[in-house]
């Protein structure tokens, strides 16, 4: 690695280049970071200053919290928000039992269903049910209409059960043989041998999961329907900035009473995006390592 | 297994079970709830497709549907829409491959020669944060900067002759996925590579350094080469993915105007299933889509075992 080069030996063309990629850096940097900046400098703006401008942002256009003020009061974003909470919480903790007891099974050295199971599991990888016959199924369950038609297709992801089981099998067997000959069983070992000693895994693949439900929303949009009492905030999301609907009661009592609401409106939409995305971004940094690792797990091949 | 003896392997296969029950009893528990959730959700409907070769009445069910052989494919087929359905996942697809693919190569090669590690890692948090921000305020995003106020098209309308909202031109439509699709996933996909370089040995480059080679040499000789393997997989895996454009994105950025280019096959199959309720003929097309989905991988898998030692199966 570069840093194993004498600095003091660096021609005055490596200087150039060090510079040269460090600018390059810097300048993908403002790049990756500038949308989420335009975003939140728009939400900080005057809406009558914000529709003159033509073009980029570098600070908010004048200054108002009106959006926030907008969207705070609308119910939608407060009832997505609950139910999202609801979905993360328990659709996770659903997740990770299943996960945990797959990747468990699976690991198990004297289990005689393994290979069979992991034929059965891995299969699924490659071959689905597509959309339309898993929609069938699920209603026939009478899972529509209900948070368990968001929470339960697609509950159990092959990938992280895999990442885990990997994670299982690195736990040296001689600890599991003591505890067996102390006359523990399966569930015992499970409990007090693998998962104590498994703790930066299920860290990771918790964080997989909440991520994971937070963002969704396919289950919610083909399975809810008519259930918008149950929508999570990403479908609340849709409806107001990609179809960009007003299905707000709040929002739909101003409108026409004054010249500007369409106005607010646009600064609101931005106000919006971060008060929904504020909650990943600021748990991100300390979680991040947890996702390059489990990106690590899942890359080793058994 | 290897544990078992010559004893127990005389045994009948259900004695076996019977013994293996009774001594992990919990495993066969365990078994039973997790085969539970894979009939229900994956196996269920994997039987499910069967009704692509139906004309499927959701009344009658699966057994009381009219069997009509391959008639729903063959009006995939020679409809209007076929080609233009495979031309447009293939070329997402491909652009993505194309300009997409070796982006976070050169990043994570790039970003090897920052000597300071504390800059290393501020760039790292920086550039893996688009991978962090969920599909629907992403699209949200590029919509309200596209839209007929956003300043992308305020900025496409000012240095070209370009006219109107970019969301709604057919001929943006590529563009705006693959270039936001790079944005979001450059620097997240970079890890793996990165992580290979940390594998190559340091006496490498100071042999090279020695031989006169310059950082580009360097790069090019040393960084490249030790990354190989990975690039190979990393491609084959891409390719095998080739036809199986990420729906959501594609499903939350298109609109009416713009489905000359911007229909791919599983929108389609999302729009025929779940608007027109034409049961059979979605599960169809999406059939369609799976066979073609397996056959990639599959060759990708087969190139990748003869090339290097690592597949996926």
């Amino acid at each position: 690695m570069a840093k194993y080069i004498n600095p003091i030996r660096a021609t005055k063309g490596e200087k150039i280049f060090y510079h040269v990629n460090h600018i390059f850096m810097l300048v993908l940097c403002a790049i990756t970071l500038y949308p989420m900046l335009y975003v939140i400098f728009a939400s900080l703006s005057d809406p009558n200053e914000f529709a003159m401008v033509q073009g980029l942002l570098l600070k908010p256009a004048g200054f108002s919290t009106i959006g926030y003020r907008f969207v705070f009061r609308m119910s939608t974003i407060w009832l997505g928000y609950r139910n999202t909470l609801i979905y993360v919480f328990l659709g996770s903790a659903i997740s990770m039992v299943l996960t945990i007891l797959a990747a468990f099974m699976l690991s198990r050295r004297e289990f005689m269903l393994k290979k069979i199971s992991i034929g059965l599991i891995v299969f699924t990888m490659y071959f689905g049910g597509g959309m339309i016959p898993t929609f069938l199924v699920v209603s026939q369950l009478g899972l529509t209409k209900s948070i368990w038609g968001v929470m339960l297709p697609g509950a159990l992801s092959v990938y992280n059960t895999i990442v885990l089981r990997t994670s299982f099998n690195a736990i040296p067997p001689a600890l599991e043989e003591s505890a067996r000959i102390d006359g523990a069983g399966d569930m015992r070992i499970l409990f007090n041998v693998v998962l104590p000693l498994s703790g930066a895994a299920l860290a990771t693949i918790t964080l997989f999961y909440v991520v994971g439900n937070w963002g969704a929303w396919y289950n919610a949009l083909v399975y809810l329907q008519d259930r918008r009492d149950l929508y999570p905030l990403q479908m609340f999301l849709r409806e107001m900035l990609i179809e960009d609907k007003t299905t707000d009661a709040y929002m739909n009592s101003l409108s026409g009473s004054s010249a500007n609401v369409h106005l607010i409106k646009e600064i609101t939409k931005y106000s919006v995006i971060i008060v929904s995305t504020l909650p990943i971004l600021l748990v991100y940094p300390f979680i991040q390592k947890y996702f390059v690792k489990g990106v690590m797990l899942g890359s080793i091949k058994e | 297994m290897s544990q078992a003896k010559a004893k127990p392997r005389k045994l009948p296969f259900f004695k076996r079970l019977a013994r293996d029950i009774s001594r992990h009893p919990a495993l066969y528990v365990i078994f039973i709830v997790i085969m539970t959730y894979f009939v229900l959700f994956c196996y269920w409907p994997m039987y499910g497709n069967i009704i692509a070769f139906q004309k499927y009445k959701p009344l009658k069910g699966i057994l009381g549907s009219k069997f009509v052989g391959f008639t729903n494919f063959e009006k995939f087929f020679t409809s209007y829409y076929f080609p233009r359905l495979v031309r447009n996942t293939l070329l997402i697809s491909i652009y993505n491959l194309i300009f997409g693919f070796p982006f976070p190569i050169i990043f994570a090669i790039l970003l090897n020669e920052v000597q300071r590690l504390s800059y290393k890692k501020v760039i790292q948090t920086i550039t893996y944060l688009p991978h962090f921000i969920s599909t629907m305020v992403i699209c949200a995003m590029i919509v309200q900067f596209t839209n007929s106020k956003g300043f992308l098209t305020i900025f496409a309308n000012s240095v070209s002759k370009h006219e109107g909202a970019l969301i709604t031109d057919p001929r943006y439509f590529r563009a705006i996925y693959v270039v936001s699709g790079i944005w979001q996933t450059f620097g997240w996909n970079s890890i793996l590579y990165i992580a290979a370089m940390t594998g190559i040995s340091p006496d490498l480059y100071e042999a090279a350094t020695i031989d006169g080679a310059n950082k580009f040499n360097q790069m090019l000789h040393v960084t490249l080469p030790g990354i190989k393997e990975t690039i190979v997989i990393m491609l084959i895996m891409a390719i095998g993915r080739l036809m199986n454009v990420g729906w959501e994105k594609a499903f939350l950025l298109q609109n009416e105007a713009t489905y000359e280019t911007s229909d791919i096959i599983s929108t389609y199959v999302y729009r025929k299933g779940f608007v027109d309720s034409d049961y059979s003929y979605s599960t169809a097309v999406n059939i369609f889509n799976s066979v073609i989905n397996l056959i990639l991988l599959t060759v990708a898998n087969y190139v990748s075992r003869r090339m290097t030692e690592s597949s996926l199966w």
